[in-house]
């Protein structure tokens, strides 16, 4: 009997979800004047970035992207052979880059996707050139400063040939931003034996709406690791990114880490098509709701021979508010696939929460350890430089989220 | 310095102890010797407070103070420790985590890890596939690091090879040597262990209850003779089984 309710209330939710009234959200912002430096930021704005994994002191960084509403507030690269611009001064400067634009995400695939392209605002294009292998990562920024704006971002990276890139975009508002809608189209090209390691940290006040539209493309001994970090709360995020494993034994692995409070409603979910023999791919997503709903979706399809994948969701719910539906699909196309999955979906074992707390632990930090060591990103397999900035990144999240 | 008063204890409405009367002084060490089965998990769990464990009468006194209604982490802030048998494995919470919790300085994680042969456990999840052996080391590392007043080792033996028993015996003795005010409630079968940490007093439980308070080592003897039938003959009843009564 309640596991109908709680369908119903998915399918209820999910319905709410598209119900989002793009014209009841402004279009006007002021323009926002270039920084030479991004310590000219103000110290909140400073902090909410840091909060989203962007670090405006740019140590250990390649280079920066940063937009601020409809404004291009700082780009540059740090680094010989990465190039940081936005989308509308990459396409000016780049005549090819018109190939790249709107290949992996139709136009017409949703309203959301249509109002990106009727009314872009920028976007970050990040690029490694060939063979170039940058130890530090490039960050990009979108934020919100505006209240009730709706910003429309369409963003490409491209990680050439034998380059090696390392991608923290954070999203995130100001503190006195209360509403708002963030649009994301992103394409992402990975490049014959080139790496892309894109790790999201989203950090939207509590009514900003999300819809990100992400495909990556992944050629031949390609490998496109995508970690997607969301602990703050946001009213409602629905999201679907994609990868094509189009070259042979190129790879794909999405981890996510999902934490849902009270009122937020994300509907997640990665989903990688396997067309080439020998490519792999792993989803992996961790989910924690605390009151708040979470569909958690995940679709491997095999087309190609001598393909594997495996998916993998663990949910775990700390109140009888919350909820969590995991939708894992695998579809097979040819003989010779390996597709697998898990998924499990439970609440803290009581002998765990004890055991601890007959350490010294109370109930509540019992609790919170068990849940932070479950969003453990160790997990994403994160180069160690960027593991620690990570790690601070969400550190500095969870002592709002717990 | 723990003192349980006509104690019952029920799991799920099943009876698990009954009246239990038992005083751990300080600077005991104290044997709780008993067949499987028989209630010596359940009395270390019911002093702890785990809440499967219900007490349905009696108290529980800790220095003094009656403890019945406090939580787990009240009790053991107040110095109780325990070494568990068979903790459960706690993913993504690393040992160096909680000896960092329980850290009052001036003491070297690294070389007391190294010193139980756990330094490479020291960043894995808490008991995720450690043997029994390195399970019980592990706990006593914590117990080091806390340093309870009132220590109960729970089968500190069981699973552990004869190599390891030496040392869980001297980490047991550390952790009893820190103070000599320290008490200790050593639960065992089998008794291997008081080959190492001697205790200084002993008792036995059967189906619940407790039997034949004395000296540890000749209640031991008696066991290894009789079996633990006979010490509910001490008490005035009749074996099952006849054997010959022992000269205590």
């Amino acid at each position: 009997m309640v596991y109908n309710m709680r369908r119903q209330k998915t399918k209820k939710e999910i319905s709410e979800a598209q119900k989002i009234d793009i014209a009841s959200y402004g279009v006007r912002t002021k323009s926002r004047s270039y920084l030479e430096n991004l310590q000219n930021l103000s110290l909140d704005q400073r902090k909410n970035m840091l909060s989203a994994g962007v670090d405006p002191s740019q140590k250990a960084r390649s280079g920066s992207y940063i937009q601020m509403d409809h404004s291009v507030v700082y780009s540059k690269s740090l680094y010989s052979g990465l190039e940081v611009m936005s989308t509308t001064e990459a396409l000016k400067k780049h005549q090819w880059l018109d190939n790249y634009f709107w290949r992996l995400v139709s136009v017409d695939a949703d309203k959301f996707t249509r109002q990106a392209q009727i009314q872009p605002h920028h976007g970050y294009f990040l690029r490694a050139l060939p063979g170039v292998k940058a130890v530090y990562p490039l960050q990009a920024c979108l934020f919100i400063n505006d209240n009730n704006i709706i910003q429309n971002v369409h963003n490409v990276i491209i990680a050439e040939e034998g380059s090696d890139l390392q991608v923290i975009t954070g999203c995130a508002t100001a503190s006195d931003v209360k509403r708002g809608l963030h649009i994301g189209i992103s394409e992402f090209y990975i490049k014959k034996g080139a790496r892309l390691t894109f790790t999201m940290v989203h950090n939207w006040a509590e009514d900003v709406s999300v819809r990100p539209r992400t495909v990556a493309l992944v050629e031949e001994g390609g490998t496109f690791l995508s970690n997607y970090i969301c602990l703050k709360p946001v009213r409602n995020l629905q999201m679907y990114p994609k990868a094509e494993l189009v070259g042979r034994n190129a790879l794909a692995r999405y981890n996510s880490i999902l934490f849902a409070h009270p009122g937020t409603h994300l509907d997640v979910g990665s989903g990688v098509i396997l067309k080439a023999e020998g490519s792999r791919a792993e989803v992996i997503t961790r989910a924690v709701s605390a009151g708040g709903d979470i569909i958690a979706r995940g679709r491997l399809k095999g087309e190609a021979e001598g393909i594997k994948a495996h998916l993998e969701c663990l949910g775990l719910i700390l109140s009888d508010e919350g909820l969590i539906h995991a939708i894992p699909e695998l579809e097979g196309t040819v003989r010779g696939v390996d597709l697998s999955h898990e998924a499990a979906v439970g609440k803290i074992a009581k002998d765990e929460i004890e055991y601890l707390m007959a350490k010294g632990l109370s109930s509540g930090e019992a609790q919170a350890a068990i849940v932070r060591g479950f969003l453990d990103t160790s997990i994403m397999g994160l180069p160690a430089t960027l593991q620690k900035e990570i790690d601070s990144a969400i550190s500095a999240c969870e002592k709002k989220a717990f | 310095m723990l003192k349980i008063e006509n104690l019952t204890v029920k799991i799920s409405g099943k009876e698990v102890l009954t009246e239990v009367t038992l005083e751990v002084k300080k600077g005991q060490r104290m044997a709780f010797l008993g067949p499987n089965g028989s209630g010596k998990t359940s009395l270390l769990m019911a002093v702890m407070g785990f809440s499967d464990y219900e007490v349905t009468q009696g108290n529980i006194i800790f220095n003094g103070r009656r403890i019945n209604g406090l939580s787990i982490d009240q009790r053991a802030r107040l110095g109780i420790g325990v070494m568990f048998q068979r903790p459960p494995t706690v993913r993504g919470v690393k040992l160096r985590q909680m000896i960092g919790l329980a850290h009052k300085g001036g003491f070297d994680t690294e070389k007391e890890a190294a010193g139980l042969g756990l330094r490479e456990f020291l960043d894995r999840d808490m008991n995720a596939g450690f043997s029994g052996g390195e399970i019980k080391r592990s706990e006593l590392l914590q117990l080091l690091v806390s340093s309870p007043q009132m220590c109960m080792f729970d089968e500190p033996e069981s699973g552990v090879d004869l190599e390891n028993i030496a040392l869980v015996g001297k980490a047991i003795n550390r952790i009893l040597d820190k103070n000599r005010n320290n008490a200790a409630l050593i639960i065992t079968h089998t008794g291997y262990i008081f080959d190492y940490v001697k205790p200084d007093a002993g008792c036995v439980i059967v189906g619940g209850r407790l039997h034949c308070l004395g000296d540890p080592m000749k209640i031991l003897e008696t066991v290894k003779k009789h079996g633990y039938e006979w010490c509910i003959t001490c008490e005035g009843k009749k074996p099952k089984k006849k054997s010959p009564r022992p000269k205590r």
